[in-house]
């Protein structure tokens, strides 16, 4: 597994679909209550496959098509590098460890969730998942400075999106269909507009 | 079960599967409409615990719904339950994102990447709220959550501290009773 942090201006990637089978099984493991906030510190920080930029764009899609975000996310991922292979072993690493764990731990005990200690422990490890995720956003929120429709317009939308499905609770899909019309379309034509200047 | 309940199991699942926008979790109640009431395979207790159990549990969260197909009907319910919520959406996936890859220097793409960005931050933010909200909502814990979350935002923007380590830390806090 290449862990070691590479130099700028050479992009590191995985080796093997191997590779990215253990990336995935590792960051999983690592997912207690959600594993996109460690997705980002490992495949960002640590591996440094991807830059904060690409993690967001790929985070963009993978959250508006059907299914967890961070599993569209592996397979996204893995296909980038190796195609359907790492598709497979990113989404192969994602799931199997997990799954035994997760079915052994269903298998063991129903009640173990009535005990006082263990109903305190999940609180505990859900306010830190809580905690994690505004973290991870928190992070990426510096990538909108290099977006088309500039700092200002893009953390309005970024607040906007939050007080719609935070606040005022609209379902996702509407604020997909009715804000992100609205911001791709402003996107399309400040990028059209850049384009112009750029030739021009 | 009967080879035709694990059938059926196994579409019913499959139909939910591209409508989970926003993560299977979306989809829970309409599982547990099914599950619960129409059935009558799970208890109202057994449903919650196995989306808790595989909320707590490492991995990805959709692995609630491996431990309601274990829970209804073994490895096989497993299996049936996870490979029906999975197919869809991992097919349209994996289309969609060839598609986006070949297109990528077309507008349409690069404004809806661009232009979806903003949005995701701002769901990801809402998720995290989303998810303290139920804690700092009850007045005995409020004070020591919001305390527990500054923690997280600290540790984890100023320090390199290994994430797990303060999941594992915030769960030995909550078994002391002290969140």
């Amino acid at each position: 597994m290449s862990s070691e942090p590479t130099p700028l201006g050479a992009p590191a990637r995985p080796a093997s679909p191997g590779d990215l089978f253990w990336a995935f099984n590792r960051l999983a493991l690592q997912g207690f209550g959600g594993v996109l906030a460690i997705a980002q510190r490992e495949l960002v920080e640590r591996l440094a496959w991807l830059s904060n930029e690409e993690f967001l764009e790929l985070l963009a899609v993978a959250q508006v098509l059907p299914g967890p975000n961070v599993v569209n996310l592996s397979l996204m991922i893995g296909d980038r590098f190796f195609g359907s292979r790492g598709a497979f072993a990113a989404l192969a690493g994602m799931f199997t460890m997990p799954c035994v764990i997760v079915l052994s731990l269903a298998s063991i005990s129903g009640h173990l969730l009535a005990n006082v200690h263990m109903a305190g422990a999940l609180r505990g490890m859900g306010a830190v998942a809580a905690g994690l995720i505004l973290s991870t956003g928190i992070k990426l929120l510096g990538s909108l400075r290099r977006s088309a429709i500039g700092m200002p317009v893009a953390l309005s939308l970024a607040t906007l999106a939050f007080a719609l499905i935070a606040i005022a609770r609209w379902p996702l899909i509407w604020v997909v269909l009715g804000l992100g019309a609205v911001s791709i379309s402003w996107t399309g034509w400040r990028l059209s507009v850049l384009a112009k200047e750029a030739r021009s | 079960m009967s080879a035709a309940q694990l059938l059926d199991l196994f579409l019913h699942f499959l139909a939910l599967s591209l409508l989970a926008i926003g993560g299977a979790i979306t989809t829970a109640p309409e599982m547990h409409r099914y599950l619960v009431t129409q059935q009558h395979w799970l208890s109202d207790t057994e449903f919650t615990s196995s989306v808790a159990l595989a909320q707590a549990a490492p991995g990805p969260n959709i692995l609630f719904v491996a431990v309601l197909g274990w829970n209804v009907a073994g490895a096989l319910g497993a299996f049936a339950a996870i490979a029906g919520i999975m197919l869809p959406s991992t097919t349209l996936v994996m289309l969609a994102t060839r598609w986006a890859r070949e297109h990528k220097q077309t507008l349409g793409v690069r404004a809806f990447t661009a232009g979806m960005a903003p949005l995701t931050l701002g769901l990801l933010i809402a998720t995290g709220w989303l998810l303290a909200a139920p804690y700092v909502a009850l007045p005995e814990h409020r004070l020591s959550t919001l305390a527990l979350i500054a923690a997280t935002l600290a540790l984890t923007l100023r320090t390199r501290i290994g994430l797990v380590w303060i999941v594992l830390g915030g769960g030995v806090l909550g078994a002391l009773g002290w969140v």
